[in-house]
């Protein structure tokens, strides 16, 4: 079965001539269709320039990015919502994008909002949401881009814990309801064990996969859970390695 | 994948709901005549304080009362003329004027703005330039457009127009300039080709921007306006501005003063108007 995502060799640099910075360097990864695989790193680790090279908003140095026709959809740790559209709107914006017409545009979105849970926040303004709530606008508004691949830098980074738990148990139904395939990026060890099929270790300056852990966990996952802790504290020790060595 | 059939826990409409209840706060319902009365009472009272000042002045006799007189005799007369359809005229010819005059300076500066925000080469060309002809007194063009149109309506238009267009040009520049990167990105990352960011993420985006210098270049228009109906009198054109010269001509104080009164509330207006749009788009915005 061929992969949804063939990182091949990636590397990416920013600057030019002595000032060049190598934010990625030789980048090689596969994702099979429906995967969840979380990306954890030190900051400023090239994590969320190989999010950006994925999304396409920026073409690498070198080497290849291959989505294989799916589109992409990319969520940042802010919601990143535009401020003068109402939450529907926010949500219809990418159908309206690709000239979806309008009713069911309209349809499309109220169906996308309660399927994060915000029916009855149609038409609320982002300024009037928690920011929790903004996120999950944020994520049916990727969902709308009717895309298999969701691209995640961090989204719950910003949230409280109870907020970023329920949203894990979120995010988990839908991955599997709209069978897609997620690159979620995050700091915490943890919080990719609960949520990754595998969990991809990032090594700093400049950014490449250093090691991955296969998480056969049962799901659903809970975060507090041993199993989880046990699996995360593994994770930690080897990204702590990791920053260690490169004398971060 | 051999994931085994997930059950997943029964949640959604639960938990996540009721935090969301707690997080936001339902917006207080506001009373209309309040509102009204909130906004409008500091401004009564300024004009309270005004007249009074205006009476004091005359009352002190710095000035015979055939040359200032006080807010009373001006008030009727300016009552009076409001009767005469020939003040009504004037009032027309000059709210014309302004109308064509800031409506092409709208055109003229959102095109310029647009296009300069967007290109680096014109931005470093002739943005400092736009800021320089801002701060140029508009009446310092008026020898050159009377050379150039003669004592004509294009005169009158042409010192309007560049006024007022530098001024939303550089509204419309420094609401780019604002636009918070993230959405620009985050209107990339949906697909938007260039123009439909343009059109649905970058114009929006500087909208506010754009009021307050739709604002700007409304004072500055309708300051050029009534210094070139001073300065270039049309015959058969009996505007606002004809208006005050031929009150000061005929030592009319009292029409001179009613016809300012109607100078200054026109343009009072028009910026209230601005004010309103403005509070709005700020206040569904989150801004205000």
């Amino acid at each position: 079965m061929r992969p949804a995502v063939r990182i091949d060799g990636v590397s990416h640099a920013f600057g030019q001539g002595g000032e060049r910075l190598l934010a990625l360097h030789e980048v090689s990864l596969e994702l099979r269709k429906g995967e969840f695989a979380c990306l954890v790193g030190a900051s400023g680790s090239g994590k969320s320039t190989l999010l950006n090279l994925v999304a396409r908003l920026d073409p690498p140095t070198t080497g290849e990015i291959e989505t294989f026709g799916s589109r992409t959809a990319l969520l940042f740790q802010e919601a990143a919502l535009f401020p003068w559209l109402t939450a529907a709107d926010n949500v219809e914006l990418p159908m309206r994008l690709r000239h979806v017409a309008a009713d069911r545009r309209r349809e499309e979105a109220r169906q996308l909002l309660s399927a994060v849970g915000l029916a009855d926040f149609e038409a609320s303004r982002p300024h009037e949401l928690s920011g929790g709530m903004k996120q999950r606008v944020a994520l049916a508004r990727a969902l709308a881009q009717d895309a298999a691949i969701l691209l995640m830098d961090e989204p719950f980074g910003a949230l409280d814990a109870i907020t970023r738990d329920l949203l894990h148990d979120e995010l988990e139904r839908i991955w599997l309801e709209r069978n897609l395939t997620i690159l979620f990026v995050t700091h915490n060890a943890r919080e990719a064990v609960r949520l990754g099929d595998r969990v991809l270790v990032f090594s700093s300056r400049p950014g490449r996969v250093a090691d991955e852990f296969r998480i056969d966990l049962p799901r659903p996952r809970r975060l507090e859970s041993p199993e989880v802790a046990r699996l995360a504290g593994l994770v930690g020790d080897r990204l702590r390695e990791e920053v260690l060595t490169r004398g971060h | 994948m051999a994931t085994e059939p997930l059950r997943m826990p029964a949640y959604g409409a639960g938990e996540l709901s009721v935090l969301d209840k707690l997080e936001t706060t339902p917006r207080p319902a506001r009373r209309f005549p309040l509102q009204v009365w909130r906004g409008a009472w500091p401004r009564l009272a300024a004009v309270a304080i005004a007249l009074a000042v205006w009476q004091a002045v005359v009352l002190s006799g710095w000035r015979p009362d055939y040359l200032l007189p006080g807010p009373v005799p001006v008030l009727r007369r300016l009552a009076a003329d409001l009767t005469q359809p020939v003040f009504y005229g004037a009032m027309a010819i000059t709210l014309e004027r302004a109308l064509w005059g800031f409506g092409l300076a709208i055109a003229l500066g959102s095109v310029v703005g647009a296009v300069v925000a967007r290109n680096r080469v014109l931005r470093a060309a002739i943005g400092s330039l736009i800021t320089g002809l801002q701060s140029m007194p508009s009446i310092a063009w008026f020898p050159l457009a009377i050379l150039l149109f003669g004592l004509t309506e294009g005169a009158i238009g042409f010192v309007v127009l560049l006024g007022a267009a530098p001024a939303i040009a550089n509204g419309l520049i420094s609401g780019f300039d604002q636009i918070p990167p993230l959405l620009i990105r985050s209107g990339r990352a949906m697909g938007a080709s260039r123009f439909q960011l343009f059109r649905h993420v970058l114009l929006p985006a500087s909208l506010p921007a754009f009021i307050g210098g739709l604002k700007q270049g409304w004072a500055f228009a309708w300051r050029s306006l009534m210094a070139g109906e001073l300065l270039v009198i049309i015959s058969n054109h009996p505007s606002l501005g004809v208006r005050l010269q031929l009150a000061r001509e005929t030592a009319d104080a009292e029409g001179l003063l009613a016809a300012m009164i109607v100078v200054l509330v026109i343009g009072m207006a028009v910026e209230i108007l601005f004010s309103s749009v403005d509070g709005t788009v700020r206040r569904r915005r989150g801004l205000a």
